[in-house]
């Protein structure tokens, strides 16, 4: 029998950006809070004098242990899911700060087309442009009404960057000015400048100097030591809940935070949420938190499966395509980051030095910066050159037609790890009828409880995006000098292959309750008291990495949350589709 | 053939062949150097003279098999990854950097026994489960973390076996496949007919119990990069001899004064305790 534990003003379930940020502002607006972290408690002192290549970036260190739990996936509906099984195949963070912390830094606003693309789309080219079965859909907030919270977020996380020469309207510049640009980098720029484009450098998450931020926490300068993206850093160097708002919470004295705690249920009834059921790991003891306003603040599969355990809202079913949880699944993995590798002769790269979000990029095959007309796809994508900084394990290309092994693999991997770059494209990813999450018929949790499922497959316009990305990465790569151009291959079909942890959708935000699961303060149309934040109110995915827009979502959620701990009720009035998807 | 680690325990304990034989009683009735016995004892001990050669490889004490049992089966994964990554001019192969060990103990870990994988069955035998095995996804067909992965393909896995039964598996499929082929031990092979039997595993044309022949290669491929490229503590890497070869220095605070540099930098390699005792 569960032990039934005191009420509080607000339960937060995850801790990473989007949990860590919600509890902070509703910690700071005086409510109290508790927040549930189902790994155990880290701090910067977990990740000095720990870089290691092997533990973190091969062994997955700071990776869900999937032993209890994981995901089942297939591609189409008439097929069985199978478990993905291991960590080289499934990304997905744990431990307190969640995947926010073994993140690259990379950050960029989405753009207005990205959250009006439906109606942007048809104003432009017509409705014919928007292919069958594609489901994509305004997210019923613009670009302006979300600049305050991209703002505010950039500011908390010390964002060192400048601005897009092709980006959007903006209330301030970013809160630091750009990190220092490496040889490779500079030679990215200097090439796609005399292209006539547009490159500018990533703004960055890896700070360009020490900073202290609104809520008063400090983040250190970046060393460009190269051990950040699947890592901690040692120097509280990048920006992450961590040396942010997790400590901005705990200071308030309202926000107690409990690691080693996995959210089972969320408890409902007569259509409120009352409180979660969680387990406490180490002692197997469950646990009741009564709240009047309960927030999933959990990675997408998370957020997802909690709401199809709970049996709250409607779950998606394909055929019908009635039904809003675990529709508009959507993500930037597999086909999507394709693009060219350079292999140059004359050149050699520090490549064993970087920073997550050390890189050049442009905007010039954005969004809606380029005529579709001509072209079979919507929407766009940036064009990077990142230089992480890798440790030798990692980099061991060779070129196309090399065997991966014996004398020539030796040789040529040894000869070119430090003359070897990449340009990619980070397109768009529309949502689609037949890409969508629900729980598995066959594969269980450690508990009994079924784990979720993914059924994901590519579309023609997902391969006319890759292709275009990957011509254009070529073109870049020739052009900066390389004397071998090896372009990306466009894969058949989804290899179940889990990586980059850009997975999102399912609960989507949107302005009719037929089609969407939350409205835009991520509020449940179906429970006006349950707030589901994070990557999984994606209706389709942007074309830049996402972090900036989960930390903004994730502001505009607090004020969600803090508006109707004033005054209940639904924060915004549903609105039916102009026209149905 | 590339030369391959000897035992060292015998030698250390000032214990020989001989005395060994002889204080386990199994000098006795004559059947020593000839027999059923004789043949058993024999063939898993090294000659006098091969433990001179050996003395001068190592005299690490961290070198010792903790999960192979058997020594034929760690000489027929030593031939092996040597013909993976080979000892060159530019230096030294997977057994001079110490990989067979880096193997041993990584299977000996958790990593070796999938506890952090999701083990749980029904483990299908399908088509379908013998074709996402079948799968490979090369590097320049990989997503967001192309470059932070091995240059292998990585099937997916589904399989009841653990990474150590695979090992186990495929290693006892390169010693039939010798025998069968070549009548020999696996290790004794010329290095082309290592690599024609090496080939045919990768290419999935070697039957194996339970998965794809691929899906063992590709764990051996990863598993000889990882061990010569990771930290010396994990027992690969000796002497960070592959690290000088790539160029890579090791772990360090950072980089901030030359990340603008043009020129590339040459640095004295570093190990992860090194990196530690300057945190102390």
């Amino acid at each position: 029998m569960a032990k039934k534990l005191e009420k509080v003003d607000v339960v937060v379930v995850g801790s990473g950006w989007a949990g860590g940020i919600v509890s902070a502002e509703a910690a700071k607006a005086g409510h109290k809070v508790v927040t549930l972290e189902r790994g155990k408690p880290v701090d910067r002192q977990d990740y000095v004098g720990v870089k290691d290549e092997l533990r973190f970036s091969d062994r997955y260190e700071m990776m869900q242990n999937l032993a209890p739990e994981t995901i089942t996936s297939r591609n189409t509906l008439d097929e069985e899911a199978l478990p993905v099984r291991t960590r080289s195949e499934m990304m997905a963070g744990t431990d307190l700060g969640g995947g926010s912390v073994h993140w690259a830094g990379a950050t960029y606003r989405w753009r207005p087309i990205d959250f009006e693309i439906r109606s942007k789309t048809i104003e432009r080219y017509g409705e014919k442009k928007i292919p069958e079965g594609m489901i994509i859909r305004d997210w019923g907030i613009t670009y302006d009404e979300m600049e305050p919270y991209y703002d505010k977020w950039e500011k908390t996380a010390g964002i060192s960057g400048e601005p897009d020469p092709l980006g959007d309207k903006r209330s301030s510049d970013y809160p630091n000015p750009p990190i220092k640009e490496s040889p490779a980098v500079r030679l990215f720029k200097d090439t796609t400048k005399k292209m006539g484009y547009h490159p500018y450098q990533v703004a960055s998450a890896n700070l360009s100097q020490s900073y202290k931020n609104p809520d008063g926490e400090t983040i250190a300068q970046c060393m460009f030591c190269s051990f950040c993206t699947e890592y901690g850093c040692d120097f509280g160097a990048k920006s992450d809940p961590l040396v942010t708002v997790i400590p901005t919470a705990v200071k308030t004295g309202n926000c107690e935070i409990r690691t080693h705690s996995l959210v089972r249920r969320v408890l409902h009834e007569n259509g409120k949420a009352t409180g979660v059921m969680y387990v406490d790991l180490r002692t197997g003891l469950e646990y009741i938190q009564p709240a009047d306003v309960v927030v999933l603040g959990a990675f997408s599969f998370t957020n997802n499966r909690l709401l199809m355990l709970s049996k709250i809202g409607e779950q998606y079913d394909p055929k019908t395509r009635k039904g809003v949880i675990g529709r508009n699944f959507n993500g930037q993995f597999g086909i999507t980051f394709l693009g060219a590798r350079g292999f140059f002769e004359d050149k050699k790269f520090n490549l064993f030095m970087g920073a997550g979000a050390l890189g050049g990029t442009m905007s010039d095959f954005a969004g809606d910066n380029f005529d579709h007309t001509d072209l079979d796809f919507i929407n766009g994508g940036g064009i990077e050159l990142r230089q992480y900084g890798h440790g030798p394990i990692a980099r061991n290309s060779v070129p196309k037609g090399t065997k991966n092994w014996g004398p020539d693999f030796k040789e040529k991997s040894i000869h070119y790890t430090n003359r070897s770059l990449v340009a990619w494209y980070t397109p768009a990813v529309m949502s689609w009828w037949h890409n969508y999450t629900s729980l598995d018929p066959t594969y269980t949790d450690e508990f009994g409880d079924p784990l979720l499922r993914i059924t994901n497959k590519y579309t023609d316009h997902d391969k006319a995006m890759a292709k275009f990305g990957i011509e254009k990465c070529t073109e870049i790569m020739e052009k900066m000098g390389a004397d071998i151009v090896d372009p990306d291959e466009i894969p058949e079909e989804f290899d179940h292959v889990y990586d980059g942890g850009h997975y999102a959708g399912g609960v989507s935000m949107g302005e009719d309750p037929e089609t969407s699961a939350i409205n835009n303060y991520l509020q449940l149309w179906d429970m006006e008291n349950l707030f589901v934040v994070g990557g999984s109110a994606f209706p389709q995915f942007g074309g830049h990495h996402p972090t900036a827009t989960i930390g903004a979502l994730s502001y505009r959620a607090s004020e969600g949350v803090i508006k109707y701990l004033k005054e209940p009720g639904l924060l915004t009035q549903p609105k039916k589709e102009g026209a149905k998807a | 053939m590339a030369e391959t680690q000897e035992p060292k325990g015998t030698k250390k304990s000032g214990m020989s062949r001989r005395n060994f034989l002889k204080n386990s009683g199994l000098v006795a009735g004559g059947i020593v150097g000839g027999g059923l016995f004789g043949g058993l004892i024999g063939s898993q001990m090294k000659k006098p003279k091969e433990e001179k050669k050996a003395a001068k490889e190592t005299t690490n004490d961290a070198e010792a098999r903790t999960f192979f049992s058997r020594s034929e089966d760690f000489e027929t994964l030593s031939a092996a990854v040597e013909r993976l990554y080979p000892e060159d001019k530019i230096g030294p192969g997977a057994i001079g950097l110490g990989v067979p060990y880096f193997i041993d103990r990584q299977l000996a870990s958790d990593w070796g026994s999938n506890a952090k994988e999701y083990m749980k069955g029904p483990f299908p035998q399908n088509q379908e489960a013998a074709y996402y095995e079948n799968l490979n996804t090369d590097q320049n067909k990989q997503g967001p973390n192309s470059v932070t992965q091995v240059a292998a393909p990585s099937p997916r896995y589904q399989t009841r076996m653990n990474r150590g039964e695979i090992f186990r598996e495929g290693i006892k499929v390169l010693q039939e496949s010798a025998q069968s082929n070549h009548k020999k031990k696996f290790f004794e092979l010329e290095g082309e007919q290592m690599d024609e039997i090496l080939t045919k595993m990768q290419e999935g044309k070697v039957r194996m119990n339970g998965i794809h022949s691929t899906v063992f290669f590709s764990l051996l491929l990863k598993t000889t990069i990882e061990g010569a490229y990771s930290d010396p503590v994990y027992g690969g890497n000796r002497d960070m001899a592959g690290w000088k070869m790539v160029e890579y220095p090791g772990p360090r605070m950072g980089y901030l004064g030359q990340i603008e540099d043009d020129e590339f930098a040459v640095m004295k390699q570093e190990s992860l305790r090194d990196y530690q005792e300057m945190w102390g």
